[in-house]
């Protein structure tokens, strides 16, 4: 059975949105009339602003990276090869960290790809649902019997990444505000956990033995099988000392026991 | 008792401690729905703290009603899930389009005003009202193009439709004035023309030539204050169908709050005029 043909608005529709988006392909009968209009310009370029101002709000760190210029001359060409899906903007760009990964003339910045992928989890974050940060007392009370049936759940807004090649996070940190840029950069292995423990959205720096452990909890693994992983890094930082990092920067929401008989606790 | 809404404000983030502190008695706010639909955060947890002082509006710029296909179920979920979360005092959207098979164009796009689009338009206000459970408000857009194909003079458009699905009106003067001044016809006789009965709501906003054109085509760029010939517009709707809800539309190049809140007052002492009171 043959689809119906499409009615004269979708026709309508179809070709306004190509002459929208390439202004070089030669519009179609429906638009032609509309396209040559000087005032069509005002529709290319609203929509096109529009998609720009959204993703330079959301990959700030980038934009004064490489400039304003050049951010939105590449962002128009992102725009044109992946057009929003959905009209919350803050979410635009999921692809852009990819994109920059393979666009030729960043090619130079090898570490824009990872900032871009801050400034993302940054949003991921800040959109993120609400939930219970879990108080670091009730892990600090726990007796060793219970590791092996626990599980830390990472917060809803929770993300982090262990970037061993580069100090991602204080490029990214850096370019994150207007201020001067003091002080020589040290080019080593960071990492980074990025919260919103009170609302706001807040990072601080882990190591490979807390991105490990982050990690493990996220694939669901008990306390001590999360702990091993933690360990296999090598990190010269003590487990205690990780788990209390990530714990005073809200990076739980909820301990959970799995298993409906509990051992007896040693008296 | 319903809340009786004056003029209001653009919200927006810059001004978020200052709109919430605000005492202007009847002082209302108006959001795009979009820039809320998150899961958590601190957005929506400033947006409900504003929502707990002042009365709020939702203006949609994304329901994509003129398109030739149902509102996005996902999104109309959405907005239906923010309407319950903030119980706004009005929702309104555009007599436009903005998504169109799968891409989303951040503008209130045109369309040929004809049966067909209005049996479409009709529909897809009716499923919109149906999920949200309210009667919604559909807003004139600026026009800038001159389309060949419409079968419909737009206010005899905006009749019908409201007469069809018993939607409101939100009437635009600033995209009145800017779509007569580009499409060259009288603003005068359009205000004149709407039902009044049907506006639920009104927009007042400033608008700027274009770079390239000049005056002969003036951008409805809400990042000015309200033109002198948009102020003698809106006195004469005024005085004409009665006080409405009425926003100052600043969505760019801000002043502080302070500038913004004598716009505002301006307006609302056009509301207060026994003209309006009486009409």
């Amino acid at each position: 059975m043959n689809a119906p043909a499409p009615t004269t608005l979708a026709r309508f529709q179809d070709a306004f949105a190509r002459a929208l988006l390439d202004p070089d392909a030669v519009p179609g009968a429906d638009v032609a009339a509309l396209a040559a209009q000087p005032a069509f310009a005002v529709y290319r370029n609203t929509v096109m602003k529009g998609c720009i101002d959204a993703l330079q709000a959301n990959f700030p760190a980038v934009a004064r990276i490489v400039g304003e210029e050049w951010f939105r001359a590449a962002a128009a060409i992102y725009v044109r090869a992946e057009p929003p899906s959905e009209p919350t903007l803050l979410r635009f760009g999921a692809t852009f960290p990819a994109f920059l990964g393979r666009f030729e003339p960043a090619a130079d910045l090898a570490y824009l790809p990872a900032v871009a992928r801050l400034d993302r989890f940054w949003t991921e974050a800040h959109a993120a649902p609400d939930g219970d940060v879990l108080d670091p007392a009730s892990v600090a009370g726990m007796v060793p019997g219970a590791l092996a049936r626990t599980v830390l759940q990472p917060h809803p807004s929770a993300r982090w990444a262990w970037f061993p090649d580069a100090p991602i996070r204080t490029i990214w940190s850096r370019n994150r505000s207007d201020a001067p840029w003091n002080g020589e950069l040290g080019w080593q292995a960071e990492g980074v956990l990025i919260t919103r423990p009170g609302g706001a959205v807040e990072s601080c720096g882990i190591d490979a033995a807390g991105s490990a452990f982050l990690d493990a909890c996220a694939a669901g693994a008990t306390l001590d099988v999360a702990a091993g992983a933690a360990l296999e890094t090598r990190c010269d930082a003590g487990l205690a000392q990780v788990i209390s990092t990530l714990l005073g920067a809200g990076a739980f929401s909820r301990m959970k026991s799995i298993g409906d008989s509990p051992e007896k606790e040693p008296s | 008792m319903t809340t009786v809404l004056t003029a209001g404000l653009s919200l927006k983030p810059q001004h978020y401690d200052a709109a919430l502190a605000c005492p202007a008695a009847g002082l209302w706010f108006e959001v795009h729905p979009e820039n809320y639909m998150v899961d958590g955060g601190p957005r929506l947890a400033w947006l409900e703290a504003i929502r707990a002082r002042h009365a709020v509006s939702l203006h949609g710029v994304a329901l994509s009603l003129a398109a030739d296909a149902e509102p996005d179920p996902a999104h109309l979920a959405r907005l239906a899930a923010l309407a319950r979360r903030v119980e706004p005092a009005l929702v309104s959207e555009h007599l436009a389009w903005s998504t169109w098979r799968g891409a989303y164009h951040p503008d209130l796009l045109p369309f040929p005003r004809t049966n067909e689009s209005l049996a479409r338009i009709a529909d897809n206000v009716s499923r919109a009202q149906d999920v949200l459970q309210r009667r919604i408000a559909v807003e004139n857009p600026s026009h800038y193009l001159h389309i060949d194909g419409h079968s419909w003079d737009e206010v005899a458009f905006l009749k019908e439709l409201a007469r069809r699905t018993g939607c409101g009106l939100l009437l635009d003067v600033n995209n009145v004035y800017v779509g007569s001044r580009n499409l060259g016809y009288s603003a005068e006789a359009c205000l004149d023309s709407y039902p009044g009965e049907a506006v639920m709501e009104i927009h007042i906003a400033g608008h700027t030539p274009d770079p390239n054109l000049g005056d002969a085509l003036l951008v409805d760029s809400h990042d000015a204050p309200v033109a002198p010939a948009v102020w003698a517009l809106y006195e004469r709707l005024i005085a004409r169908i009665g006080a409405r809800p009425t926003l100052i539309e600043r969505d760019d190049n801000l002043p502080d709050f302070a500038t913004l809140l004598c716009e505002r007052e301006r307006a609302d002492s056009i509301l207060r005029t026994p003209l309006a009171r009486a009409a």
